[in-house]
């Protein structure tokens, strides 16, 4: 759906993208991670035409980009930077008007596929309040009505869940993977770990214009070699697997063994009781600062 | 996208404001006029306003001329200063980018809602101080207008209520080139910043420059090429006959200026990053 080779931004010396070779298939939950200024703005701006790059090549939906993109872009739905609309008019108007700016479907259908845009997002009820009234949470969710409003096969979408409570966090997130699972690409950017984790089946973490990292995220949760026991008799398991205890907090024990299953098997033969029994992965958390330096918006003495 | 545009103007309580404020200008002078009964001297004060007095029908001329030199212009020149600058500033001009609108077809639905704010200006300006015109003092549109002796070389020229009316498009016509002239300059600006007060304020830097310019006997080598110069050159219209040289090159010059402005803020626009 997306192919970068090389792509790079500079403004004067500084590369806010740096050779950034971005694959995002068809089908794919794709969650860009980086800190606030690592150059995820500014390639999502260049996926759209937007911003033009200093050099590489961009793909998008199997087009060139810019030269083809007005052909890519009525089946891209964007979230861009927050939403943007009309503070004197509603929600509605300016849902209106942007359809009627654009090429592709028939004024007849218009209100309708507003109605359903809107109830997507959780504002099926607006009124005529024009757009100035509105919480933050309420234009987020007018940007992304805006952006699902041609039912794209590709949504791009920038920090989406800014502005949204915990609960309109989930609902948003129950939304795209409603949408995913009928068939829409998303690649969405975000600096919330959390998000990504709990949305995106492959990742990639920018780091001062670099994507320094690009896998699914099954991948990158790797199994770490420890298992975590915990049961009400430590001392048992302590003598059990003496050496292969690296650490014990109380109850709870950190195992060095890289067969859990055969440590489980171990454990229940000498009848030793456990409670529970996990097979350590890396979080995100651990992967993305090993990948990265620094945090970005950080200015140390010189 | 040129609809869209359109509905957008006259959604906006603004339009109404500044068509407003523009007829009022020439209601409070008409007021002031009949109450007091003083006309300037010929020659001093805006064109046609001594003619009025006795006769009405003339004053549409009068309240063009009123408007003319700063009013209209400063209202094309915010309106024009903030056409890209207040969408990109608004963000919603990444949205219709990636609708997507083309950014010629933007531009050019910009300036066409423009001149079109021009005409709605215009044709409220005219209709309201014809009214104000005819009730305040008095006058038969349809007996003819006489020409008034400070505009004209020959006084008591009499037009046809027809002839009236074709001298006030012909006016209308050249306004409306003379403001795209403006607007191009303003929507050039546009193109390069993201303030609307920025571009709208260099805008009039540029046309203050050149009232000022064409004023200077010291600049009278550059004074043809002035996008000002010719502004009043429709009052042309109102001789009899009319005298088109100036007219023609007031045309001209707006239309060079429109396109090589045009020309530029297109061919900036196309390669600009939009970064807000």
């Amino acid at each position: 759906m997306i192919i970068t080779r090389g792509l790079t931004k500079t403004y004067g010396r500084l590369a806010a993208v740096d050779g950034v070779d971005l694959e995002v298939r068809e089908g794919d939950r794709y969650g860009l991670l980086g800190p606030n200024g690592s150059g995820k703005t500014t390639l999502l701006r260049m996926l759209l035409g937007l911003v033009f790059a200093t050099r590489g090549e961009i793909e998008v939906l199997g087009l060139p980009v810019p030269r083809r993109v007005r052909d890519a872009l009525p089946q891209i739905g964007a979230l861009v930077e927050g939403p943007g609309a009309y503070p004197h008019l509603s929600g509605r108007t300016n849902l209106r008007l942007l359809d009627a700016a654009g090429p592709g479907g028939t004024r007849r259908d218009r209100a309708t596929r507003i109605d359903e845009a809107l109830e997507r997002v959780g504002l099926a009820g607006i009124d005529r309040r024009p757009v100035r009234a509105y919480s933050l949470g309420m234009r987020q969710r007018l940007g992304l009505a805006a952006a699902l409003l041609r039912r794209p096969r590709l949504l791009v979408l920038d920090e989406p869940t800014n502005g949204l409570d915990p609960r309109g966090i989930r609902e948003i997130r129950d939304l795209l993977t409603e949408l995913n699972t009928e068939g829409t690409t998303v690649f969405l950017s975000s600096h919330l770990l959390g998000e990504i984790e709990a949305f995106c089946t492959r990742v990639g973490v920018m780091d001062r214009g670099r994507l320094v990292l690009q896998d699914d995220l099954a991948e990158l949760r790797e199994p770490t070699g420890r298992v975590l026991v915990t049961g009400p008799q430590p001392d048992r398991v302590v003598s059990l697997l003496d050496g292969r205890v690296e650490d014990r907090d109380g109850d709870r024990l950190t195992v060095r063994h890289d067969d859990p299953a055969a440590l489980n098997a171990q454990l229940v033969g000498a009848g030793i009781p456990v409670s529970e029994f996990t097979a350590e992965r890396r979080t995100l958390e651990q992967v993305v600062l090993a990948a990265t330096t620094g945090s970005a918006d950080r200015v140390e003495a010189r | 996208m040129i609809r869209v545009e359109l509905a957008k103007m006259f959604r906006r309580p603004r339009t109404y404001v500044i068509a407003g404020l523009l007829c009022a200008l020439p209601l409070v002078v008409a007021i002031f006029l009949a109450t007091t009964r003083i006309p300037p001297p010929p020659g001093q004060g805006g064109a046609f306003l001594s003619a009025v007095l006795s006769n009405g029908a003339l004053y549409p001329a009068a309240a063009m001329a009123l408007v003319m030199p700063i009013f209209l212009p400063v209202s094309v020149a915010v309106l024009a200063g903030d056409a890209v600058a207040g969408e990109a500033s608004a963000g919603t001009l990444r949205y219709l980018l990636v609708r997507p609108v083309g950014r010629t077809r933007l531009l050019i639905a910009k300036l066409v809602s423009l001149v079109v704010f021009v005409l709605f200006a215009i044709g409220s300006v005219l209709v309201t101080s014809l009214v104000a015109g005819l009730t305040l003092f008095g006058g038969e549109p349809s007996a003819g207008v006489a020409l008034p002796a400070d505009v004209t070389s020959l006084s008591g020229v009499t037009i046809s209520p027809a002839g009236l009316v074709l001298r006030l498009l012909g006016t209308v016509a050249y306004i409306v080139v003379s403001m795209i002239g403006v607007a191009s300059i303003a929507l050039l600006l546009s193109t390069f910043t993201d303030s609307a007060l920025g571009a709208a304020m260099g805008a009039l830097a540029v046309l203050v420059t050149s009232q000022v310019l064409v004023t200077l006997d010291a600049a009278a080598a550059v004074r043809p090429y002035l996008p000002t110069r010719y502004w009043l050159s429709w009052i042309d219209f109102f001789r009899d006959p009319v005298l088109w040289r100036d007219i023609e090159r007031g045309a001209g010059i707006q239309l060079v200026f429109l396109v090589v402005l045009l020309g530029a803020a297109w061919a900036n626009f196309m390669t600009r990053d939009v970064s807000n």
